[in-house]
């Protein structure tokens, strides 16, 4: 266990470098003067002596490696730069964020469970039958209808032909229903398929049988065995739909104009302020590699058999 | 059960083939000009003249869906294409090679996968600026990493087989072995892949379109159609619905014709041993 601990963890160096470099990257990849950028960003009339001002201030005339180490270092020390729009810490921006968008993510991550696990066990325990057929279909459906249209449709239905709920969210609790639900929707569909998988894998093992056969009624053997040896699978389900939820996030959030980082980077994107858009990639990325690390060693904790 | 299967391949493969055939004759087949504003019909009612009826500038939203299915169809069959292609070549080349040629391929894929492959994609095209080869370029940058990891385990088992050293032994090049013996092996696995991927990149182009990263007004495009009409969704609904059925529509077809086709490639295999 130890030995597979530490291995994840020197593996995790690479990826961590390549993340941020590439991360760095972005600013370059366009072409133009990343001072003259940060110039017009903030509306300044740009002339030479000004903006040769700037590319000092910024380390712009020093080389490319040099200017990415000086970041990276920043980096690991939790300064990620300032905006370039007013001048304010781009972390203290995103941390401010992040609340938010946790509790939307959080809150659409639950609803997600709590539709999909009944609705997956039902669906294993009543297979090949019409429930398990019109699940499967709704799941189809489901599947192929991009967020942003179900969000839209959703304020269509719920804001403007029935008056329930709120058009802006606003960030209070009777405004995160909607756009958590927007962000959910897509994940129950595969959460459900994922759960039916799983139960229907252990109601087809040898100890049900046997346990069948000692006579033990079947909601007992639901309840007592399936779900215990199905829900170890569940846990991978949290891994991939972080970065759905990340992504949805941008967004969903820019449709409810709900205050998380999600919106934040779409309007950085609009203001073309680079250095908060960098902020935000780096922080998904950094959230998402450290939590797929923490379920693979969950993994290795509940099934010491897996690899190595 | 293989006739039943064969069937369906077909029947979505003709199905999407039809989209794709719509999508490229869309502006030599539309009644109206998809472009041409016209204040007498703002917000048109469907209609006989306006089938979907007309936005809020008074375009007919009928051919601006049918105009816009070249923009939304088309960029995601080439941009699965040559993510294929590009994925294919540096799998191959990994598995094939190995060593430290396989270790650089390899980690560069690791790094990209611990991206959320959307927020990579939003913020490469935002940084990019919106233009749908912009779009394109963003989405691409992690498409290929499925192909080249699944292209690389195959030929990696692959390389130990008989035939393959056979016709080492017969002096084919390396590159004939890969591209002659190896490629023709692994090509229906990727293309049942290919196929699975279509709809979830068609979804992935609108929803950047929908952010205003893709196409640019006022080109018609089903993910900004749905953008520019959510405004004024109250008075026109038809506005946001035309294109937005027409796209789920699509990625129903298309995701359907993945399933058909790797139940089709799971029974071909089961059969072959």
């Amino acid at each position: 266990m130890k030995h597979y601990i530490t291995k994840r963890l020197l593996l995790l160096i690479p990826i961590i470098l390549g993340l941020t470099f590439l991360t760095f990257a972005l600013l370059y990849i366009t072409p133009g003067d990343p001072a003259k950028k940060k110039l017009s960003a903030q509306g300044i009339a740009v002339t030479n002596e000004v903006l040769e001002k700037t590319r000092q201030e910024m380390g712009l005339n020093q080389p490319f490696m040099k200017q990415y180490l000086d970041w990276f270092g920043k980096f690991l020390k939790g300064d990620l730069g300032n905006s370039f729009k007013d001048g304010t810490s781009v972390a203290d921006k995103l941390s401010k964020g992040m609340r938010y968008t946790f509790i939307l993510s959080f809150s659409a991550f639950f609803l997600a469970i709590t539709i999909s696990i009944p609705l997956g066990i039902y669906t294993a325990v009543k297979q090949n039958r019409f429930v398990d057929y019109f699940i499967r279909f709704l799941c189809f459906i489901g599947n192929a209808v991009p967020n942003f249209l179900l969000a839209v449709l959703f304020i269509y239905f719920f804001c403007i032909y029935i008056k329930v709920f709120p058009v802006v969210a606003k960030g209070n609790m009777q405004g995160l229903f909607l756009p958590a639900l927007s962000l959910a929707l897509p994940l129950v569909s595969r959460f459900i398929r994922q759960i039916r998988a799983a139960v229907l894998e252990q109601l087809n093992a040898e100890y049900i049988t046997g346990a069948r056969a000692r006579g033990n009624r079947e909601t007992y053997i639901l309840f007592r065995d399936v779900l215990h040896n199905a829900l170890i699978s569940i846990i991978s389900i949290f891994g991939f739909s972080i970065g759905t939820l990340l992504g949805g996030s941008v967004v969903i959030e820019s449709i409810f104009m709900w205050p998380g980082v999600g919106k934040l980077m779409m309007d950085s994107i609009n203001a073309r302020d680079y250095p908060v858009i960098q902020g935000f990639v780096i922080i998904s990325a950094m959230i998402y590699v450290v939590v797929n690390l923490l379920i693979d060693l969950c993994y290795q904790l509940i099934d010491p058999r897996g690899e190595e | 059960m293989v006739q039943k299967v064969r069937k369906k391949v077909t029947f979505f493969t003709v199905l999407g083939l039809i989209l794709l055939g719509i999508s490229l004759l869309a502006p030599y087949i539309v009644k109206n000009d998809p472009y041409e504003t016209n204040a007498f019909y703002m917000k048109a009612v469907p209609n006989l003249q306006f089938p979907f009826g007309t936005d809020k500038l008074g375009r007919c939203i009928f051919s601006r869906v049918l105009v816009g299915a070249r923009m939304s169809i088309f960029p995601s069959l080439l941009l699965v294409l040559i993510t294929m292609a590009a994925g294919i070549l540096l799998g191959m080349l990994a598995g094939y090679y190995g060593g430290v040629l396989d270790q650089i391929i390899m980690r560069l894929v690791d790094i990209i996968l611990a991206f959320p492959q959307m927020v990579l994609a939003i913020a490469v095209a935002g940084v990019l600026g919106g233009s749908m080869i912009n779009a394109m370029i963003a989405l691409g940058l992690t498409g290929w990493t499925l192909f080249a990891r699944l292209a690389r385990g195959q030929v990696m088992a692959l390389k130990h087989e008989e035939f393959i050293h056979a016709a080492r032994l017969s002096g084919n090049s390396n590159l004939r072995i890969m591209f002659v013996h190896i490629l023709p092996n692994i090509a229906g696995e990727m293309i049942v892949n290919a196929s699975i991927q279509i709809g979830s990149t068609m979804i992935g182009i609108a929803g950047l379109s929908y952010l205003g990263l893709g196409v640019q007004v006022p080109e018609a495009e089903w993910g900004s159609m749905i953008n520019e009409a959510k405004g004024y969704m109250q008075q026109a609904p038809w506005a946001v619905l035309a294109p937005g059925i027409a796209l789920f529509i699509t990625v129903v077809i298309f995701n359907l014709l993945g399933d058909a086709l790797s139940e089709y490639i799971g029974i071909r295999s089961t059969n072959d041993e």
